[in-house]
């Protein structure tokens, strides 16, 4: 049995998850990682993905979450982000409503910077959708 | 002197009265749990936004390529004012204090010579600094309906100020609302928000070891740019929040001594009422016994 950590999930209404947890994968904007108990400190922003948090009792806790970014100090670990959703409460609608925003910043955005910005939102939850369906 | 039916009429009135704000009052009191609960709720988020963000910045200090957001545009000269207020009245001093912080920090910075905007983020904030500064509000933002206010509602003020930052339609911005401390007390605060300031950290002594180990990805300089504006952002929900909470709260005061005057309004009516009826059968009484004696 893997050393267990703190883990904190928060939102900006409120606090979703905290619990002791030995395995945590979160999608980094450079690339998913992996947390386990005794990580050096480390600071990442997020993309559009899914966290995943596996408690010391053996359950499992995934929620889908949009921008933010993941603070492992030697405390414990705190993922901050804009949104949060279970996934058990997630439906392909949701997601696909997303997609929808997305595409339409991508033809609001007003110069080239906005526009690249909004685009790699759009492929990175066209990523999650096509990830989803294949699970 | 008023006649009896009068002083009947009117303590019917003021009994009316006293229902609608003792209705409103356990109205308030309910709405105040909740808006209590949502801004307990919202401060974790806050504070640790603020401690990842004070780490950073400290390895910024005084350097030449730290963001624009944290060492301002190097001017000070043009203020923006975020009056952040209610969107309905009757809640005692709640509106008026938070906009009489305002004008008076507007008229030192008017004073000092500086150009002052104002952007208003409800009703009775607007209301209030209408008259008097209307030609410095630039922008009213209402939000309206909304029975609980999720960060997504006041992500656009945050756009909003932002926005106006990048076309360096101003240099500093600074934010008003009222702290929520208790049912009776809430402070009304100004807090800066732009170029950010961080609260030096007690922990960092001990803790400057451990920050020296962080290892960041992007960048820190990317990190801190994609964090500074939406911790303006964080900061104005948070702030909209404590508003909320704080406005029930006073409200839910402003109601019960609303209620409690009533009551003695009623008491001191109802004297009145009963010693001019007293008045009268003795008057009565005094004439049929001239009658009599008369006799």
């Amino acid at each position: 049995m893997a050393e267990a950590f703190q883990f904190e999930l928060v939102s900006p209404e409120r606090l979703l998850l905290s619990a002791k947890v030995t395995d945590v994968i979160v999608p980094g904007s450079e690339g998913e990682f992996g947390v386990g108990a005794g990580h050096s400190p480390f600071l990442s922003t997020m993309r559009p993905g899914v966290v995943k948090a596996l408690s010391e009792d053996g359950s499992k806790h995934e929620y889908f979450v949009r921008g933010g970014f993941a603070d492992v100090s030697a405390s414990g670990m705190t993922v901050l982000a804009e949104q949060a959703i279970p996934m058990a409460d997630l439906d392909a609608g949701y997601i696909a409503q997303q997609i929808q925003d997305a595409s339409e910043d991508v033809a609001d955005a007003k110069d080239e910077d906005a526009r690249q910005a909004a685009r790699l939102v759009l492929s990175q939850l066209q990523e999650l959708q096509a990830a989803i369906k294949a699970s | 002197m008023a006649s009896l039916k009068d002083l009947k009429n009117r303590i019917a009135s003021v009994k009316a009265t006293q229902k609608i704000t003792k209705a409103m009052k356990m109205v308030a009191a309910a709405k105040l749990r909740r808006a209590q609960d949502a801004a307990e709720a919202g401060r974790p988020y806050a504070e640790r936004m603020g401690t990842v963000l004070g780490n950073l910045a400290a390895g910024f200090e005084g350097r030449d390529d730290a963001p624009k957001l944290m060492t301002g545009t190097g001017r000070d000269q043009t203020h923006l004012l975020l009056v952040c207020t209610a969107e309905r009245g009757l809640c005692g001093g709640f509106n008026s204090s938070i906009a009489r912080l305002a004008r008076e920090h507007a008229d030192k910075l008017l004073s000092e010579g500086k150009t002052v905007k104002i952007v208003t983020v409800g009703k009775k904030g607007h209301d209030a600094l209408k008259r008097g500064y209307g030609q410095y509000i630039v922008e009213n933002i209402e939000l309206r309906g909304l029975k609980s206010v999720e960060f997504s509602d006041t992500k656009h003020i945050g756009d909003l100020v932002m926005e106006m930052f990048q076309d360096e339609k101003y240099d500093v911005c600074t934010l008003f609302y009222a702290q929520f401390q208790s049912v009776i007390s809430q402070v009304p605060t100004a807090k800066q928000l732009i170029p950010a300031q961080f609260e030096a950290k007690d922990e960092a002594q001990d803790g400057s070891s451990e920050d020296a180990l962080y290892e960041y990805e992007p960048g820190e300089q990317e990190i801190l740019e994609t964090l500074l504006p939406r911790n303006v952002a964080i900061q104005i929900y948070s702030a909209i929040l404590e508003n909320g909470a704080s406005e029930q709260g006073a409200r839910m005061a402003a109601m019960d001594s609303a209620t409690r005057n009533a009551g003695e309004m009623i008491d001191k009516l109802t004297t009145t009422y009963n010693r001019q009826r007293q008045a009268q059968i003795t008057t009565e009484l005094i004439e049929i016994i001239a009658g009599a004696e008369a006799l």
